[in-house]
């Protein structure tokens, strides 16, 4: 019985990591210019991107060695709203536990520049905003797992 | 701990040194260098080939990103409409072998496939890609010949709706023909929009 509710639990929470959230622009650029004790690294990925899928690994690796250092890694998936399904997938067979959500917005020239005026529409690309929100740092690139790391253990000394 | 930090700084500076390179861009007023590459049909194609044509709709595109593919039948209109004064200049800038279904053979098919009414050339080193500052397909750049000089009206996207051609509201580039051929100011000279990244050689 313990082992049944306990798996019920399990479940229920593989749910909820799995989950992703699909969102307009406010919401993101909300998240975004919120001032809290966190570095933000904000990712712009998508599952039809392949150094996107290379390199969300590394994303997830930061995730896990700097969640308790307040270090938020959020991932946000430039699919289609309607391949949620390929997203959460895709996901699962990467181990992504990192936070994912889905910016579902088709008129990208009106929020790209908010994001960073720099950004030419490319990706991947990650943006990195520091603690209370001093200071943003934008990437239109791939990131090595190394170069990620001491990026974020610069900010995070 | 020297080395390490000797390499973050490296990396750091890498970063930097990226940044100004993407940066040196063609820009909207730029006087832009002819070019020669191959088209589908194994010919060598320039821009000065078009001799009656009042500028170009230069689009760096390919074969196996999602939004080129959502935007083939559109760049096909846009030759369509404008193909006697604007004709398409379709570009595939991308490394083939990190991407196979970009190669020349399967842009030879594509082409057949979708009977493409436009050249569609293969940028194989890379250079015309990197004098414009592509960055990702599809890239559209509007350009005008102005006596012997060609130059950049518009950088941007095709429309502002890439999952569904009939819900856009904005038609970038055929707006700015229009007020090429009116003799008027584009109200919209550059946009943005998401797109695969342009693979380059290692």
């Amino acid at each position: 019985m313990k082992s049944f509710v306990l798996s019920i639990l399990f479940i229920g929470l593989m749910t909820l990591e799995g989950d992703v959230e699909v969102v307009k622009w406010p919401t993101l650029e909300q998240y975004i210019h919120q001032k809290n004790d966190k570095i933000k690294v904000i990712n712009f990925w998508a599952t039809w991107c392949k150094p996107c899928m290379e390199e969300l690994p590394h994303f997830e690796k930061v995730h896990k060695h700097y969640k308790d250092q307040n270090v938020e890694v959020l991932l946000v998936s430039l699919d289609q709203a309607s391949m949620k399904d390929k997203v959460k997938a895709s996901l699962k067979k990467n181990d992504i536990t990192a936070k994912v959500i889905l910016l579902d917005e088709v008129d990208f020239n009106q929020w790209i520049n908010q994001v960073d005026s720099t950004w030419s529409g490319s990706i991947p690309a990650t943006l990195i905003v520091s603690k209370h929100n001093t200071s943003k740092q934008f990437y239109e690139k791939t990131f090595t797992h190394s170069q990620l790391e001491q990026l974020v253990h610069s900010l995070n000394p | 701990m020297i080395l390490k930090k000797t390499i973050a700084l490296l990396s750091l500076t890498f970063l930097v040194v990226s940044a100004v390179v993407l940066s040196s861009a063609y820009k909207v007023g730029d006087t832009i260098t002819d070019f020669k590459l191959k088209n589908t049909d194994d010919k060598l194609v320039s821009l000065s080939d078009f001799k009656d044509s009042k500028g170009y709709i230069i689009v760096f595109t390919c074969n196996h990103c999602p939004y080129a593919k959502a935007y083939e039948d559109r760049i096909i209109d846009l030759q369509k409409k404008y193909g006697k004064t604007y004709p398409v200049i379709a570009i595939n800038p991308n490394d083939p072998v990190k991407y196979p279904d970009d190669s020349f053979e399967n842009m030879k098919k594509r082409a057949k496939e979708k009977n493409f009414p436009f050249v569609y050339l293969h940028d194989e080193s890379q250079s015309v890609a990197q004098l414009f500052g592509a960055t990702k397909t599809p890239h559209v750049y509007l350009v005008q010949k102005e006596g012997v000089k060609n130059v950049i009206r518009y950088i941007g996207a095709i429309d502002n709706n890439y999952q569904d051609a009939k819900a856009a509201t904005e038609f970038y580039v055929a707006d700015a023909i229009a007020a090429l051929e009116a003799g008027k100011d584009i109200s919209i000279k550059e946009t943005k929009a998401i797109g695969c990244s342009i693979k380059w050689k290692e």
